[in-house]
């Protein structure tokens, strides 16, 4: 086995150079090497040894023209000092250490170029250039031909806004240690003073420099969950804040009244550092799920921003926000179409299953109809221009996401219904100690109500399910699966209906040959001459069968009309549909006939195929199920869920694949428009309590995932949907989707779990202070021990396991 | 134990000074990125060496 020289990957045995030091395994890796050879950049291939990713480098022949028009400019670029501009990048291939320094070599290969600054985790690369010396795009041209396919960043307004929010959090976060640290410094010569006895100045001194330091961290800090208190408490409801925000008040005027009067206990160090450890895990629960959202944008930003428009048969890469209705452009064959609009030149089919949720490639003539969204598959259109952007089929659909997300009601959280009678029994059980101890010693009464309100805080039990919800997202993302928020994994815990997508979530989305009757021996032939077409039924077949040793030699002679004709070593080969076949043949044989109903009834397209004027077999094309879609369904069934087809492609189809996937046909859904869908998901969601979960990969799907209780984009899905859904998988096949389901169930665990140890916690020391023997110490004591205690459970938790094969 | 006097104000000074120092790094955006530097220190000595021998 010889491994690439580039990339590392192994080189085809039939690309291997006898005698040549440096191997390839594509054309791509062997430009993108002579290149850094040719800037003197060999020390990549150092910095490559120390990276354990390997991933073979692709260059496009992208001009990026699109970047240097005005309106692109108006939209990305952002003015730097003395005239620079800078922008943000989304690069696609990068990986390792080397990636970062190769691309951060571009100043010194290129004139102009002032700073590029590489975030790895992000992908994003923050490119600083003087307009006046070099374009922008020949450094994104330069950045391509290194490996680097160029995006434009969307949403640099999001994210400035974000990192904003981020920066503040962090340092609410450092205020709240520095307040938490010095006051426990200052609490241990208090706690000593317990032992041995302290002179009442300086106690008091202390107390004083508590009260002080304590200040930014009640006053400030804690803002955050005063306000969400206060807002559940407008709205009567009941939100894990409260107590939070009703301990931590508490604690602190007690404190200043004691403070001030000069007698009694206080509890600043307590109630600083239950701020400072509740801020540090909120931090941690949104860095969690940002790392998803982050990834669902930046898919956001694959999708096609420019179109090949036509100028005076002139053919220019630019911006899709500058193209206006009317304008004509060009659609290669393997484009994404970019624009709705009607074809003026070229035949072709396309790929619809995003859209709608075809299966079948629907055909495309001049003055058909377009829209963005799609795949051209064969070959070259020109479009006129009706929509773009918000304007196209594509963008309405998106406005109905937006929609349905809006109207989607927030989930009320274990923990915030837990903490409606948790807050009740606490000020139940201080308002009884207050009564107990009037009766014993009235002049202790106030100070033992304190002090149960101060302990009781809920420290550990604010801090359960965010510990316990990040750690699963956490191991969740390293098999694949993300997750945007927290709320999802607590929707999922208890089984519900499953709604599946058929085409492309189920399926694989693409035409193969599935099913082949009749004589062995055309297969070769057939083949050899489908691959002279560039039809997607005509790829089905020669992909699906494998060359034999024969040589064939293939001569095509006609491939229009719904058939192929062409000789095979000299006899004559035609295949085609039924009625393509019945214009050369005549009538068919009895076994041909009862051969087409098995097929069509199975939802697959037949392709009969004659050899010498006879039909010799019958192929079927279709879009076979995904080879673990039938064991995850039953895994996803046997613990208890109900699953459902909900699908844009044709009835029968859906039946065929429900029948053989082992669900219910009156529960396969076929033929339902994108708005259908979403009304099919609304009205579930509003009928059923338990949850509805939308799995799917379309646009067609987007709506319904953004309604449903919990939206599943699957791998290799459109944007739109993934950006619409609550989870999406990162790797192929559906066994992510049991995972999903199992790893929510065994978080939901954990969450009670922690839940229920914080409560113990929280009764030793509410019976400790009804009983008067609670004092500043063992409050500061018990606080981070239930705290360490959730920490512990959270990440030690197996919550998220990979199915193996069963 | 007077002393706490002095020593009480001048800990929470050093302490405040560290303490303007983070929010500044925060400020300046140097938690931003928490992946990327870790490695970038990787080439950035071999780049200077470089320099090193053209000078030499």
């Amino acid at each position: 086995m010889v491994d690439c020289t580039h990339c590392g990957l192994p080189v085809p045995a039939a690309l291997v150079e006898p005698g040549s030091e440096q191997q390839f395994c594509c054309n791509g890796c062997r430009m993108v090497y002579r290149v850094i050879q040719g800037y003197g950049l060999e020390r990549f291939y150092d910095l490559q040894e120390l990276s354990d990713t390997k991933q073979a480098a692709r260059t496009t022949d992208r001009q990026y023209r699109e970047f240097d028009d005005p309106k692109f400019m108006e939209l990305y670029l952002r003015e730097a000092v003395s005239g620079l501009k800078t922008v943000e990048l989304y690069l696609e291939g990068v990986h390792c250490a080397a990636c970062v320094w190769l691309v951060e070599k571009t100043p010194s290969l290129l004139a102009g170029v002032h700073e590029v600054r590489l975030d790895l985790g992000k992908s994003m690369a923050r490119v600083t250039w003087d307009p006046d010396r070099v374009q922008l795009c020949s450094i994104a041209r330069n950045l391509d031909s290194l490996g680097y396919p160029v995006h434009p960043f969307r949403g640099v307004k999001i994210r400035d806004m974000r990192r904003k929010e981020d920066r503040a959090l962090l340092i609410r976060i450092g205020v709240a240690g520095f307040c938490a640290g010095n006051i426990m410094l200052i609490s241990f010569a208090l706690y000593g003073g317990l032992f041995h006895g302290i002179a009442a100045e300086f106690r008091n001194l202390f107390h004083w420099a508590g009260l002080v330091i304590s200040l930014p961290a009640v006053l400030w800090c804690a803002g955050l969950f005063y306000r969400s208190a206060w807002g559940a408490v407008r709205v009567r409801s009941t939100h894990m804040d409260i107590p939070i925000s009703l301990g931590i008040l508490t604690g602190f005027l007690w404190g200043v009244f004691s403070t001030v009067t000069g007698r009694g206990e206080v509890y600043y160090d307590s109630v600083t550092l239950l701020i400072f450890l509740l801020l540090v895990g909120r931090w941690v629960q949104r860095n969690q799920q940002r790392r998803a959202a982050d990834a669902s944008e930046l898919l956001y930003s694959l999708a096609p921003a420019s179109a090949r428009l036509i100028v005076d048969g002139e053919i220019r890469e630019s911006a899709l926000e500058s193209i206006l209705p009317g304008a004509v452009v060009e659609v290669r064959a393997g484009d994404s179409v970019p624009v709705d609009g009607v074809v003026l030149e070229g035949s072709s089919s396309l790929n619809v299953s995003l859209l709608s949720g075809e299966s079948r490639p629907a055909p495309v003539e001049p003055g058909g109809r377009v829209f963005a969204g799609t795949e051209n598959l064969s070959s070259r259109l020109v479009v006129e221009v009706t929509g773009t952007g918000e304007d196209t089929r594509v963008g309405r659909l998106m406005q109905l996401v937006e929609e349905a997300g809006r109207r989607k009601a927030p989930v009320m959280r274990l923990a915030d219904r837990i903490s409606g009678w948790f807050v009740t029994a606490v000020l139940l059980l201080a308002a009884g100690t207050a009564l107990l101890w009037w009766w014993i010693e009235p002049a202790l009464a106030v100070e033992h109500a304190v002090a149960l309100l101060v302990v009781t805080c809920p420290c550990a039990l604010g801090l359960a399910t965010p510990l316990a919800v990040s750690a699963a997202i956490g191991k969740a993302s390293r098999l694949g699966i993300l997750i945007k928020g927290g709320d999802v994994l607590e929707r999922l815990a208890k089984p519900g209906r499953i709604v599946l997508d058929k085409t492309g979530t189920l399926t694989e989305g693409r035409s193969r040959l599935v099913r082949w009757i009749g004589d062995e021996t055309v297969k070769a032939d057939l083949a050899a001459l489908e691959r002279h077409s560039a039809h997607p039924v005509a790829r089905a077949l020669a992909g699906g069968i494998e060359p034999g040793k024969e040589l064939l030699q293939a001569t095509l002679v006609d491939a229009r009309g719904g058939g192929i004709r062409g000789t095979v070593n000299g006899r004559p080969v035609v295949a085609g549909s039924p009625s393509y076949m019945r214009s050369y043949t005549g009538s068919f044989p009895e076994w041909v006939l009862t051969a087409l109903d098995d097929v069509t009834s199975a939802g697959l397209t037949p392709v009969l195929v004659s050899r010498g004027g006879d039909v010799l077999a019958l192929a079927g094309i279709g879009d076979p199920v995904r080879r673990d879609s039938g064991p995850t369904l039953l895994r996803i069934r046997e613990s208890g869920w109900t699953t459902e087809i909900l699908s844009g492609d044709h009835p029968a189809v859906v039946q065929a694949v429900a029948e053989e996937l082992g669900i219910e046909p009156e529960n396969a859904h076929g033929g339902r428009q994108p708005e259908e869908k979403l009304e099919y998901i609304t009205a579930a969601v509003a009928a059923d309590d338990r949850a509805v979960v939308m799995v799917g990969d379309g646009v067609n799907d987007a709506a319904a995932l953004s309604a449903a209780d919990v939206g599943v984009g699957v791998h290799g899905g459109a944007e739109a949907a993934l950006s619409a859904a609550d989870v999406f998988l990162t790797r192929e096949g559906l066994s992510a989707v049991a995972e999903l389901l199992e790893g929510a169930r065994r978080t939901f665990r954990v969450i009670r779990l922690n839940l229920i140890f914080s409560l113990l916690y929280n009764l030793v020391g509410a019976a400790l202070a009804i009983a008067g023997r609670i004092d500043p110490l063992a409050a500061a004591i018990l606080m981070p021990v239930s705290s360490l205690t959730v920490i512990t459970l959270s990440y030690r938790a197996n919550t998220f396991r990979r199915i193996r094969d069963r | 134990m007077n002393v706490v006097y002095i020593l009480l104000p001048v800990a929470l000074l050093i302490a405040v000074g560290y303490l303007v120092l983070f929010i500044i790094s925060v400020r300046k955006g140097q938690y931003d990125d928490t992946t990327t530097p870790a490695v970038r220190m990787l080439f950035d000595d071999e780049a200077e060496k470089q320099d090193d021998d053209e000078e030499q």
